[in-house]
């Protein structure tokens, strides 16, 4: 009953006083609207980002890496006998040592084995020069099992021609980078000559391009066959010098990276570490997104606070006529309180749902197209728990704003006020 | 059997600021239930300062207060603020109402807060005190629009719903004219003789004819009381 009355009086007020009230509520509404409008663009642009660069990197590779690490030379092998000399190699050059993983067969069954992993593929790169009539582009080539290189790259949607089971039909096919086959001029169906830098060559017929919408890689890779570059490279048909790996969970890529790297033997890089831009860009515009939101919602707040504190003043008699009627301080704070509390969830729901609509229309609006984008629109992630926190931090802004306008109010003496 | 209704042991305080100042110097008096008491006194003698003493609004004095039995002195504000629902009607110069409001809902927000009684029955006493007056034709207007006589019969109403043991009421005809103040005076005798205790500050000396007891207030002290020789009992 008493809470009713206290209601009763709130509402009546806040309607009286409709249009500061609406403001002070459109001060919160922009605030959560913005939020949710920026968190879920921001994210979506990182997940974009993030979805692309991965495209083209494995969540894990295991490769031979040169050693620049030679602890033991033959001068020090030599002078072993005599500890009073010390031996110092200047400057020594890398070791010439066969990059393939020795044991990869054993290695690759072994991964498929473990629940974490989702995708292992194989791979034997080599540098070559592409030959296309007098043309000679420096390039790369990826001898790979097409089927698990679709499925870890996602190349089936990246195909701007043919398809990647294109390569197992064909008799030595080649898939091109797309621009690396604009720059040769070669389309589905032509010939190029690929030589290695041993001076070995052979000739391909390019079955399909691709394009990553990375130009480091649509200009220089192309794809083959695993047993097309050992032919070239005139090798054993278990020669192979990477093993990438996908997971299903990249979040635990660095610690099955060390884990791999120990048992195995072998350098196991993740994600991360070979491209701790993605993160960092991910890091600065989350910053940047949480930031701008968080001002926006503090504003809204500081707004709500100048509203309540002149209502307040406005108000003086009429809270010295309820204390003289027997309202205590409890419930002056609790009216006061309530409208600023009415007025925070009234924002913050309409702020989520103006916020979603803005979501919503943007995730509509067409990206505009090149050849190298894969996105149709713009990039829009749709969380509950943004808009939870939203909501959860709009309402606490307003609760903050308005308990000391509240507070004063509970604590003004009649006395004075009725005096005049 | 007359029955105290208010009663007030050596009051005194001191206003602070600017500088010391003692406003009422042991102040004791005694209300006799159904009595019309008025205070009189030059402006500044300390009438309204004993009057927001005894509405238990301001607690900062020495002495003590008791009303209905309650002795008030030393109680919470949230006590106090329950006991004035309950046992205090306010009657102000200016009329205060809370102008968003309409004049049945200010009548009945003190009696809402008591919390006895159904709405339905609030509403009810609401009309019965506005016919009362004879405005129960405003009942429905917003406040804010009614002239400053008919404010002041609403302040009145409104000090009424909950059937205080004592009205309180501070210059109620300082800022009428002359035709209301008398529509006033008229209402506070009716009240008086319906048996309503009555303690009213004004400097208005027909007024103060019309009670039952006048206090006379000087510097901080009561410096005369007298029965006034008009009341009509």
């Amino acid at each position: 009953m008493k809470t009713s009355v206290n209601l009763l009086i709130a509402g009546t007020q806040l309607w009286a006083r409709k249009r500061q009230s609406f403001i002070a509520m459109l001060g919160v509404l922009f605030g959560i609207s913005m939020f949710i409008f920026m968190v879920s663009f921001m994210k979506g642009v990182n997940t974009y980002i993030q979805d692309t660069m991965l495209s083209a990197i494995p969540d894990i590779r295991i490769y031979n890496d040169i050693r620049t690490d030679y602890t033991s030379t033959i001068a020090g092998d030599w002078f072993r006998h005599d500890p009073a000399k010390m031996i110092v190699v200047h400057h020594p050059r890398p070791e010439k040592v066969r990059l393939n993983l020795k044991n990869a067969e054993a290695i690759i069954s072994d991964l498929r084995l473990r629940p974490e992993v989702n995708i292992v593929s194989p791979l034997l790169s080599t540098q070559v020069f592409f030959n296309y009539g007098s043309a000679q582009l420096n390039g790369v080539l990826d001898g790979v099992n097409i089927l698990e290189e679709a499925r870890i790259f996602g190349l089936r949607d990246r195909m701007i021609t043919g398809k990647p089971e294109d390569l197992l039909t064909a008799d030595k096919g080649i898939l091109l980078g797309q621009g690396l086959a604009d720059k040769l001029n070669v389309r589905r169906g032509n010939l190029v000559t690929l030589a290695t830098p041993e001076g070995t060559s052979m000739r391909f017929r390019v079955v399909g391009t691709f394009a990553f919408g990375l130009s480091t890689v649509d200009n220089i890779k192309a794809y083959v066959n695993l047993s097309g570059v050992q032919q070239l490279l005139a090798k054993n048909h278990d020669y192979i010098t990477d093993i990438r790996i996908k997971l299903r969970d990249i979040n635990t890529a660095r610690s099955l990276a060390l884990l791999f790297g120990k048992k195995y033997g072998y350098k196991s890089e993740d994600w991360e570490s070979t491209n701790p831009s993605i993160k960092t860009g991910n890091m600065i515009r989350d910053t940047l997104t949480w930031v701008v939101s968080l001002t926006l919602l503090t504003v809204a707040g500081f707004g709500i606070y100048n509203i309540m504190n002149m209502v307040i003043a406005s108000k003086m008699k009429d809270i010295a006529i309820l204390k003289a009627q027997g309202f205590d301080g409890r419930d002056i704070r609790a009216i006061f309180l309530s409208q600023s509390l009415v007025i925070g969830v009234l924002g913050a729901g309409l702020g989520l749902l103006l916020g979603f609509l803005l979501s919503f229309g943007l995730s509509k609006v067409p990206f505009p197209q090149t050849e190298f984008t894969f996105m149709k629109y713009f990039p829009v992630v749709f969380e509950s728990k943004y808009y939870f926190f939203g909501a959860g931090f709009g309402v606490l802004t307003t609760f903050v704003a308005g308990v000391l306008p509240a507070r004063k109010a509970a604590r003004l003496d009649p006395v004075a006020i009725l005096r005049g | 059997m007359e029955q105290t209704i208010l009663e007030t042991a050596h009051l005194n305080k001191y206003f602070s600021l600017p500088e010391r100042f003692q406003v009422l110097k042991d102040i004791s008096l005694s209300v006799k239930k159904g009595e019309f008491i008025t205070i009189i006194g030059k402006s500044g003698c300390g009438k309204s300062s004993l009057l927001y003493l005894l509405s238990t609004l301001d607690t900062d004095y020495e002495g003590t207060i008791t009303i209905n039995g309650t002795m008030v002195s030393g109680l919470k504000e949230h006590d106090l603020a329950r006991f004035r629902n309950e046992h205090i009607g306010f009657v102000f110069q200016f009329h205060f109402l809370l102008p968003e409001f309409t004049v049945l809902q200010n009548i009945m927000i003190p009696a809402l807060k008591l919390g006895r009684l159904s709405r339905e029955d609030i509403e009810h006493n609401a009309m019965e005190k506005l016919t009362l007056m004879g405005i129960q034709d405003i009942a429905l207007k917003p406040s804010g629009k009614l002239s400053g006589g008919q404010q002041q019969r609403v302040a009145i109403a409104r000090a009424l719903i909950n059937n205080p043991g004592i009205i309180m009421a501070d210059e109620p005809t300082g800022n009428l004219d002359s035709a209301n103040t008398q529509i006033i005076f008229n209402i506070f005798q009716e009240l008086s003789r319906q048996g309503n205790t009555i303690l009213a500050v004004t400097h208005d000396r027909d007024f103060a004819g019309r009670s039952d007891r006048i206090i006379e207030m000087m510097d901080g002290r009561i410096s005369d009381t007298k029965i006034a020789t008009t009341s009509p009992r």
